[in-house]
């Protein structure tokens, strides 16, 4: 009889327990995502729920309202679409503003790539979807920190998934309470505020206060426009002026 | 009734396909320098472009005066990000301010 056999029978629990301790570890990372991730629930709470208000409020059935959320996942751009059928445009400028206003995720997915290129194609399908603006913003803070050591994707899983149960939630009370909420409550204000507490912070560089008050400018001058088209000119001057500035 | 899952579907899948285009083509495709360089203004550009109208245009009209609320709580939202750099304290302290100018201003 060979030795073999033997051998064979230690290095098995070995090897079971380094699986279970790996699964611990993914575990553990994903609810430290979680966690790290609460804080910015109390900002995305209200903002989910005045959603589904003003969801109500433009004419979406109250299904289509909650199918958004799941399909579009992205806060700001859902408050446009609201805002513009309610304002009567037609589907492709709807459309066309929402793409202008995520194109920033391309941002976020060329930051977060190199980080992810070793992962199989289903892990990369389910993160991107899952990349919103807080998620990225924990889960980047944290590659950034760690590098690739102790299966990091589980913890931006977990960030993302903590986003998303929150963004569901609150979108399906806002809907319920749609109804309810007297437009004397100038809930629609909080759209801008929230963009005003994500870029100001952010415009740190001239390049980037030059794109800002570029746009800005631009949109309020080309207001008029049919359909908010001012939105997409601002948002091209914006970024024309922003790369200049940047030459300077 | 249809436009609105129209909407919902397209919007939703672009969305998507950006969210998914870097990281899926990493490697394979390299973007221009001039797209690399131009994204970085998109969230200030978009974003801007959205919040000026919305403090600055009431219904239809450009309405640039020390007596509109939505200026007031505006401009002070602006110096309360830029000093506080958190989100939950400029969207409060600008709905709060809102209430109080809308008030005053009657």
């Amino acid at each position: 009889m060979s030795a073999w056999p033997v051998l064979g029978y230690l290095a098995v629990p070995a090897i079971k327990l380094q699986i279970e301790d790996c699964r611990a570890l993914k575990r553990t990372q994903l609810l430290k995502g979680i966690q790290y991730t609460l804080p910015l629930l109390i900002g995305i709470a209200p903002f989910g729920m005045i959603y589904g208000v003003l969801a109500i409020k433009a004419g979406f059935p109250a299904g289509a309202a909650q199918a958004m959320s799941a399909i579009v996942f992205a806060g700001s751009s859902q408050f446009m679409i609201v805002n513009l059928v309610a304002g009567g445009s037609p589907w492709p400028v709807v459309v066309l503003t929402a793409v202008v206003v995520n194109l920033r995720h391309a941002l976020y997915s060329a930051s977060l790539a190199p980080y992810l290129k070793h992962l199989p194609a289903s892990w990369k399908a389910v993160l991107a979807y899952v990349l919103v603006d807080e998620a990225y913003a924990v889960g980047i803070h944290h590659y950034e920190k760690n590098g690739l050591a102790g299966h990091p994707h589980w913890f931006l899983l977990g960030s993302g998934l903590a986003v998303w149960i929150c963004w569901q939630a609150s979108t399906a009370l806002g809907i319920f309470l749609g109804a309810q909420i007297p437009a004397g409550w100038s809930l629609d204000f909080t759209l801008a505020l929230t963009f005003i507490a994500i870029v100001v912070p952010a415009l740190r560089e001239r390049p980037l206060l030059v794109s800002a008050v570029t746009a800005g400018v631009t949109a309020v001058a080309a207001h008029a426009l049919p359909y908010k088209l001012g939105l997409i000119l601002a948002a091209l001057a914006g970024i024309a002026a922003g790369l200049w500035s940047d030459r300077q | 009734m249809t436009e609105f899952w129209l909407i919902i579907f397209m919007a939703g899948g672009l969305t998507y396909m950006i969210r998914l285009s870097f990281i899926a083509l990493h490697g394979r495709w390299q973007a221009p320098v001039w797209f690399v360089r131009a994204l970085r203004f998109v969230p200030p550009a978009v974003l801007s472009a959205i919040i000026l109208p919305e403090l600055l245009v009431a219904d239809g009209q450009v309405f640039l005066s020390p007596f509109n609320p939505r200026l007031l709580a505006g401009v002070a939202a602006i110096l309360i990000a830029w000093r506080s750099r958190n989100v939950f304290v400029t969207i409060a302290g600008g709905m709060l301010l809102l209430y109080l100018f809308q008030f005053l201003l009657g």
